[in-house]
């Protein structure tokens, strides 16, 4: 019960300032359709250089939670996600629109949005300080496989093919090894002088997320926004609170839904918007209604989506390890004020740890309240021209870059991976595995020397990785989450070729 | 086509893969690169593959990018290099930055070109941005930019 302790922090005029920015600015973002949740956090960082930790947090987690359900609203009055996380919500939500319920149909999406939400900031309370007690078990050959585990993970999980995924974790943790050795001081991979220290964070994060998305843009050409925002009718708030009282059981399954797949590294707010959908369709008894404007499609798909938020942070917190891209870059936001996360970041600095735990409770109830009143207004935010984001995301890409270190180098590192992960991901790798070794790697190295180091002293490398429970379980993870995924990809491509047969 | 890009994209990563290796197992203090021998190894075992795959013509994820796609984007990636590589120190970057800007809304703005109304509107939301950026970076995080030859 100590995160009771800390809310007094998060209701001083700063962090509750901070909160409110975070949160509405969130809303708005999340709207905009192209602006993913994790490149709004990523964008923001830059922004907390000044802030002390937990206030730089407070406003990166608000923005986070936010963006998540900001996503709904361009779902629901134009029909375009604002983020992956709410393609789900499209499928219910702009029908209702249509049919003249937009109104009740943004409540519902928020009012379940804080349901799922705060199960999942709960669960965020409850679990880690027990998995972080657990992990002060572990000594350098578990942590090195469990940063691993992270990077094969979401490597496996979040690609669509399993030898890309894991072929962009094994460039993200080269990258991460470019710059002077830690131990020997060793120059390793400075092609260029603006790699002399090493490939920094906070820049490789704007370039990998908002550069492909500004030359997406360009991509797209004079493109006009022409899909019409739909206007909201008045609706009373309680019969909406009661609509959402009689669809407990889809409220439920996407609480659950999204609890779990956010506590499993990798999988995204997407796949459990889909799969809750998905689950509450089959378990409705209105089931025939679902893709007509039936409220249970987007209580089930919003509710999920920001269950999952809570439980993402979980192994990050713990074990250093991101649940998600968005989870990736708040671990950067905890380094640059030189936080490490991990076992006993409960204990060392838990002023930080509870009070951004804590705001996240709090921006949850804001973004409810929040999101009921700007809908309208972030809609129309969401229609402003293509061309004009691309240019304002690269002027802030820009600039916040330099600002990390007030290095022109950052900069240039900032470009050339944005623009080399755009090519990347148009032949089929993804950014999370790549950034996940990038975050990752120098953790994996430490340990994995670190272990060498002991095993040369004991029984040898071999034995020392490869010997003890904990080891092994983790390996036998990493084994089958990789044949996993495999196993998946296979079978869908004899679906497919099922499917081009039988047709 | 779509074969070719794929073959000379992987082609492109083994290449990186292969020196990557090279320079992981050549290169002195040996226990200074322990770390990238590893990944090294996978790193080129797995880009070996995924070459394999595109020369077989068996890669199927990823729709490469198409001749259309690479000549719409062409003009603003130019701008783009342009601008980060070379115009923000060079010029200044709030005054590289409100050419790009500026030339980026032009670009692509899906507004007429001949209305002197549209391009009004263009250097009104380019001032703004302007104001908005140095507001923020300038005045409220006091960050220093490098001004070279105007501000």
């Amino acid at each position: 019960m100590e995160f009771i302790y800390y809310f007094g922090e998060v209701f001083t005029p700063i962090s509750f300032g901070l909160l409110l920015i975070g949160t509405i600015g969130g809303l708005i973002l999340g709207a905009t359709p192209g602006l993913s949740p994790t490149m709004a956090v990523a964008l923001l960082i830059p922004f907390t250089f000044h802030l002390e930790a937990a206030q730089g947090l407070i406003l990166l987690g608000a923005a986070y939670t936010s963006t998540v359900a900001g996503g709904a609203v361009s779902a629901i009055l134009l029909k375009i996600p604002g983020a992956p996380a709410n393609i789900a919500t499209t499928l219910d939500g702009h029908t209702m629109a249509q049919k003249g319920r937009g109104a009740e149909a943004l409540q519902l999406s928020f009012l379940a949005s804080l349901v799922g939400g705060v199960f999942g900031v709960f669960l965020l309370i409850f679990l880690s300080p027990l998995l972080s007690k657990a992990a002060l078990a572990f000594g350098p050959s578990e942590l090195f496989w469990i940063a691993i585990l992270g990077v094969t993970i979401i490597g496996s999980l979040d690609s669509n093919s399993v030898v890309k995924g894991l072929l962009s974790g094994c460039i993200g943790m080269w990258l991460a090894t470019i710059g002077f050795d830690d131990i020997m001081g060793a120059q390793r991979f400075i092609f260029h002088s603006s790699l002399g220290g090493g490939i920094n964070i906070i820049a490789a994060l704007i370039g990998l997320f908002a550069i492909p998305q500004v030359i997406s843009m360009f991509a797209k050409g004079r493109v006009e926004v022409d899909a019409e925002v739909i206007q909201i009718e008045k609706h009373s708030i309680f019969d909406a609170i009661r609509e959402l009282t009689r669809r407990t059981r889809a409220l439920s399954i996407g609480t659950a839904v999204g609890s779990i797949i956010g506590l499993i590294p990798g999988v995204g707010g997407q796949i459990a918007g889909l799969v809750a959908y998905d689950q509450s369709k089959k378990f409705s008894k209105e089931s025939h209604k679902f893709g007509t404007g039936h409220s249970e499609g987007i209580i089930a798909a919003e509710s999920a989506n920001n269950a999952m938020v809570g439980p993402s942070l979980v192994p990050l917190l713990t074990l250093s390890i991101p649940g998600s891209p968005t989870a990736a870059v708040l671990l950067g936001g905890l380094l640059i004020h030189g936080i490490f996360p991990g076992s006993d970041l409960f204990d060392n600095n838990p002023d930080v740890a509870w009070t951004f735990i804590d705001s996240m409770l709090i921006g949850q109830i804001l973004m409810c309240i929040f999101g009921l009143y700007i809908a309208s207004f972030a809609a129309r935010v969401s229609r402003v021209p293509q061309s004009v984001m691309a240019a304002v995301v690269l002027g802030l890409a820009l600039f916040g870059s330099y600002s990390v270190q007030h290095s022109i180098g950052d900069v240039y590192v900032m470009a050339t991976l944005g623009i080399g992960m755009y090519f990347l991901e148009r032949f089929g790798f993804s950014a999370a595995p790549l950034v996940l070794g990038l975050i990752l790697g120098p953790i994996a190295e430490a340990n994995f020397i670190q272990g060498s180091m002991i095993a040369n002293a004991t029984d040898g490398r071999l034995a020392y990785f490869f010997t003890g429970n904990l080891n092994l379980l983790l390996v036998a993870i990493v084994i089958l989450s990789i044949g996993y995924s495999a196993w998946m990809e296979i079978s869908s491509r004899s679906d497919t070729k099922n499917e081009g047969t039988t047709s | 086509m779509n074969k070719l890009t794929h073959v000379f994209s992987s082609g492109a990563i083994a290449s990186v893969g292969l020196i990557v290796a090279y320079i992981s197992f050549t290169q002195q203090p040996s226990e200074a690169f322990l770390f990238p021998r590893l990944i090294s190894t996978v790193f080129v075992i797995l880009a070996l593959w995924t070459f394999g795959k595109a020369v077989l013509g068996r890669s199927r994820t990823g729709d490469g990018v198409s001749k259309e796609a690479l000549l719409r984007m062409a003009p603003g990636l130019i701008v783009t290099i342009i601008y980060v590589f070379w115009a923000a120190k060079a010029v200044g970057f709030y005054t590289a930055s409100t050419v790009a800007f500026f030339i980026l809304l032009t670009l692509y703005d899906p507004a007429p070109h001949d209305q002197a109304k549209s391009w009004i509107k263009r250097a009104i939301i380019t001032a703004g941005f302007l104001a908005v950026m140095y507001c923020l970076f300038a005045l409220l995080l006091k960050v220093y930019t490098p001004r070279e030859i105007f501000f």
